[in-house]
Formats: structure tokens, C-alpha cells, sequence
């Protein structure tokens, strides 16, 4: 069975259709990368995949079963989504990745974040920066590292690294590599063409919210 | 009691300072004269029609009117304060409660504590004051909340996103919505005797009480006025706050589809 499962989905908005009787499949362990033009709908596609919005035709199903149907809290916890602009909060780097054991009632793990920031070349010092003397990519790394302190089932990626230098772009790129071999399914919405070839197994242009074309890659 | 007695003659005296502020405006050209007078016209009668009903009301020495009064009073507030909240589902019902709650606690702690009576005269003028307060401070409360929920939607959104509930994903704007209605009070509070005599003090001197009582009065009325805020506002952006986010827990779509 499909662990998500798009069935003629169509999202409308202020009379524009945005997503178009989509249907596609993802299974377990997945790497898909989805491309495609500035406006094509892909954002709205990962939306659509994390209950963030709800389609307004067709369905999703999550393990077999209607997304409208379950806990749209735990099922973010299990598909979760990291924004295409890594907006942070707060004060410092620590209120950001102090979030996610906070909405869990659970003391944060400091040796759990200091070894996952490490894993994107930051170190403890960063926790007590203030967040708006950042710079982009640092950014963008703390967003990840706040996304994956608990390990979703599935992650969906919206140009995760835009704002890296080649070096930083690569570190997350085999971060992420290591997670899927895990079995973490990975969505990555990316606009970079080796990037979009380097490790996934299936590759989605996705034009005028439609898929145009899949292509099996390796 | 011996100040504060004005005769009818000098009140028709006075009027001609808006005599004066009608040439005024005729010979500048200010095209203010029919405005001023409609609202001076205005201004009296509805003075007047309060002064009547207040002596009534006080005569009446009954506590169900006062009640009911108060009452009336606190449901006008809401009224005027959900028209600042027009995002907000129920804003009126919310309104009433978050300023009834506010008013009916403080107004408890000091009816029992002795500070004041339960009798028309005192509690009528009081509530007035904090209700009208609290009203201020949750129009605000509802503007900032509406504008936060807008301006910092990604950041809500990727607090759900990461697995987080309503009350969590809003709470830093709910904090920031709640300063936002209370500072007002708070600053006035600060200034208070320094940048201006409060209108109430001015009055009670004016009818004869002594600066030491009236002062008196006033430092009750600022700590009537921070605890009214404080529930008021708390409440008020508790209760609407999920009205930004659908069933579905999603932040609701600023445009209809
Ligand atoms: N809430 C909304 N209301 C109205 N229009 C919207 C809304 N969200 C997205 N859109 C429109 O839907 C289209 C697709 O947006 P989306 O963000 O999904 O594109 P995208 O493929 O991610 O683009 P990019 O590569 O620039 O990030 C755009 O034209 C956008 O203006
Ligand atoms: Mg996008």
C-alpha cells in the first residue's frame, strides 16, 4: 500500500486552481524529487501532503486511510514539513530548537541538538546567537536541524538549500541521503538539476499544478 | 459639601465661549460653525438626559438597577469592541464575557475588601471608567491579534507543521496581543499626576474633596483599571484566538475560495 497516496486532487483558491487533478504515489523509503517552474504549484503540493490545507477536490490518503479523517497534529508529526523560507523566533537559535520538545511536554535533549547541529557544521555556541544576526544559510540549517530533532516518517523539502554554498548544500543533501536510507520517504522540492538527480529514485515536473512528467531515475 | 455648585445663569453664561469658537471659525473659514454647534447641542442633552437618569437611578437605592446597569454598560463596551475584531467569530459574546469577568473580579475584590459600596453612586462612575478601559484595551487586543496572525502567518504555520497544537502555535502572539492591550493603562499609570490630572481627581477636587482623598480615589481607580485590563485582555485573546484556524487546525485562508 501506498504510504501517501494523491487520488485527483485539486486545490482552488480565490478562483484560481492551483493544484489540478493530481494524482500520484509515494511508497515507503522513497526519495522523489519534484521540480518544475516558480508558481507551478509546488509548495502547495507539499502543503496539501502535511494537512497544512485540504484539497477542495479529490482526496489524500495516508496509509489507505482519508487524511481528513485523522489528527491533522499527529499526522505533522509523521509528514513533516520544512518551509521553503526558514522563518525563525523568538530570541536566540535556542528558543528555535527548544520548539519541538516544548509542544511535546519534554525537557530538550542538548546532546541530541549539539550532535544534530554538528551534523550541518554548526556547534554549541550558535544556541545563545541572537536570531536576526543570522545569516541566510545559517538560517536555513537551524530550520532543518528544528524539523529533524524527532524523526518524521516522511519529510517534505522545499528548497532546503537555496540560500547554502555548494559545501553546506552537499552536507544536507547526504544528511538527508542518510534519513532515507533509514527509511524516511523524502519529498524535495528543489531548482537544481544535478541536485534533483543525485540521489533520488524518482524524478516529478510538476507545470500549471499538474504533473507533467515522472521519470524512474537509477 | 461646598464647591462644585454651578447656577443655571452662569452655565447660560458660559455658553458664550462657544460663541467665540463659533466667530472663530467663521472668520478663518474653518466651515466648523454647523459642526460645532450640533455637537455642542448634542453634548448638552445627552448630559443632561444622563444627569437626570443617574439622580433617578441613585435615588432608587436598589441594587438589581445598578446591577442591570452595569450590566447594559459592560454590553455596549463589547459591542463597540468586536467592531475592532472583525475577524473575529463571536466577537461581541466574547467581548461581553472578557469584560464582564474583568469588571465583576475587580469590582468584587473591592466591594469586599470595604473600598467601595455596592450603591449606584459609587459603583456606576467606577464601572464606567474600567469598563470603558477594558473596552479600549481589547479593541486593541483584537487589532494586534488579527494583524499578527497576518503579518507572522509562516511562522504560525511552521509551528503546526512541526506537530504543534493551536494554544502553542499562537502563543508568542497571544503574549504579544495581551502587552499590546494593556500597555495604554500601564503607561498612563506611569504618568499619572506627572503629565496630567486625571479627570475623576480633577472632578472630586473640584466638588471639594481634598487633594489627599482624591488622590485616594485615584490610586484605586489605577489599580481597578491594571487588574480590569489584564483579565479583560487575557480573556478576550484566549477566546477569539482560535478563530484564525479552521476545524482542520489550519490557519485560515485570508481570501475566500
Ligand atoms: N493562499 C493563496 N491564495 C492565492 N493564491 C495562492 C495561495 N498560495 C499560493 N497561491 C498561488 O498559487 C500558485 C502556486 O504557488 P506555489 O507557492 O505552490 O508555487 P511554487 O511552485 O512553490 O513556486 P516557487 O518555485 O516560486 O516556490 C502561485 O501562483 C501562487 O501565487
Ligand atoms: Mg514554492
Amino acid at each position: 500500500m501506498a504510504q501517501i497516496a494523491f487520488q485527483n486532487v485539486s486545490y482552488r483558491r480565490g478562483g484560481k486552481e492551483i493544484v489540478k487533478n493530481l494524482s500520484a504515489e509515494f511508497a515507503p523509503g522513497d526519495f522523489v524529487s519534484i521540480v518544475g517552474p516558480s508558481g507551478s504549484g509546488k509548495s502547495t503540493f507539499l502543503r496539501l501532503c502535511c494537512h497544512l490545507i485540504s484539497p477542495t477536490g479529490g482526496k489524500i490518503l495516508f496509509h489507505g486511510k482519508d487524511m481528513l479523517r485523522e489528527n491533522p497534529i499527529e499526522i505533522r508529526k509523521k509528514i513533516r514539513y520544512c518551509f521553503q523560507e526558514p522563518v525563525l523566533w523568538g530570541n536566540t537559535v535556542e528558543d528555535n530548537v527548544a520548539f519541538p520538545y516544548r509542544i511535546r511536554n519534554r525537557k530538550a535533549d542538548r546532546e541530541k541538538i549539539v550532535s544534530l547541529l554538528s551534523r550541518f557544521h554548526m556547534d554549541e555556541s550558535c544556541l545563545t546567537h541572537d536570531v536576526k544576526s543570522l545569516s541566510g544559510g545559517e538560517k536555513q540549517r537551524i530550520a532543518l536541524v528544528r524539523t529533524l530533532l524527532f524523526e518524521p516518517e516522511v519529510l517534505l523539502l522545499d528548497e532546503a538549500t537555496s540560500a547554502l554554498d555548494a559545501d553546506n548544500a552537499e552536507l544536507v543533501e547526504k544528511e538527508i541521503y542518510r534519513l532515507n536510507q533509514k527509511g524516511v520517504t523524502v519529498l524535495w522540492v528543489t531548482h537544481n538539476d544535478a541536485q534533483s538527480r543525485k540521489y533520488a529514485n524518482r524524478l516529478l515536473t510538476i507545470e500549471n499544478g499538474q504533473i507533467q512528467s515522472r521519470e524512474e531515475l537509477k | 459639601m461646598n464647591g462644585a455648585k454651578i447656577s443655571d445663569a452662569s452655565l447660560l453664561l458660559a455658553s458664550s465661549l462657544v460663541v467665540v469658537s463659533l466667530l472663530f471659525s467663521y472668520f478663518q473659514k474653518l466651515r466648523l460653525e454647523k459642526e460645532t454647534l450640533v455637537s455642542v447641542i448634542r453634548a448638552v442633552v445627552q448630559l443632561f438626559a444622563v444627569g437626570y437618569v443617574l439622580q433617578w437611578v441613585f435615588g432608587l437605592r436598589s441594587p438589581a438597577v445598578t446591577t442591570l446597569i452595569l450590566l447594559l454598560m459592560i454590553f455596549n463596551a463589547a459591542f463597540n469592541a468586536a467592531k475592532r475584531g472583525k475577524g473575529v467569530r463571536n466577537g461581541i459574546l466574547i467581548s461581553y464575557l472578557s469584560i464582564l469577568t474583568g469588571t465583576g473580579a475587580t469590582l468584587s475584590v473591592l466591594v469586599l475588601s470595604g473600598a467601595i459600596r455596592y450603591e449606584a453612586n459609587q459603583i456606576i462612575p467606577i464601572g464606567g471608567m474600567i469598563i470603558s478601559n477594558a473596552m479600549v484595551a481589547i479593541g486593541l487586543c483584537y487589532r494586534q491579534l488579527a494583524g499578527n496572525f497576518k503579518s507572522r502567518r509562516t511562522e504560525v504555520e511552521i509551528k503546526l507543521s512541526l506537530g504543534a497544537d493551536l494554544l502553542p502555535a499562537s502563543r508568542d502572539i497571544l503574549r504579544d496581543s495581551i502587552r499590546t492591550g494593556m500597555i495604554p493603562t500601564i503607561d498612563s499609570t506611569k504618568t499619572l499626576g506627572i503629565v496630567s490630572l486625571p479627570g475623576m481627581m480633577t472632578g472630586l477636587i473640584l466638588a471639594g474633596t481634598s487633594p489627599l482623598m482624591a488622590i485616594r480615589y485615584q490610586i484605586l481607580v489605577t489599580f481597578m483599571m491594571l487588574s480590569t485590563t489584564a483579565i479583560s485582555s487575557f480573556l478576550a485573546c484566549f477566546l477569539a484566538y482560535r478563530n484564525f484556524f479552521n476545524g482542520r487546525k489550519q490557519l485560515d485562508d485570508g481570501t475566500s475560495g
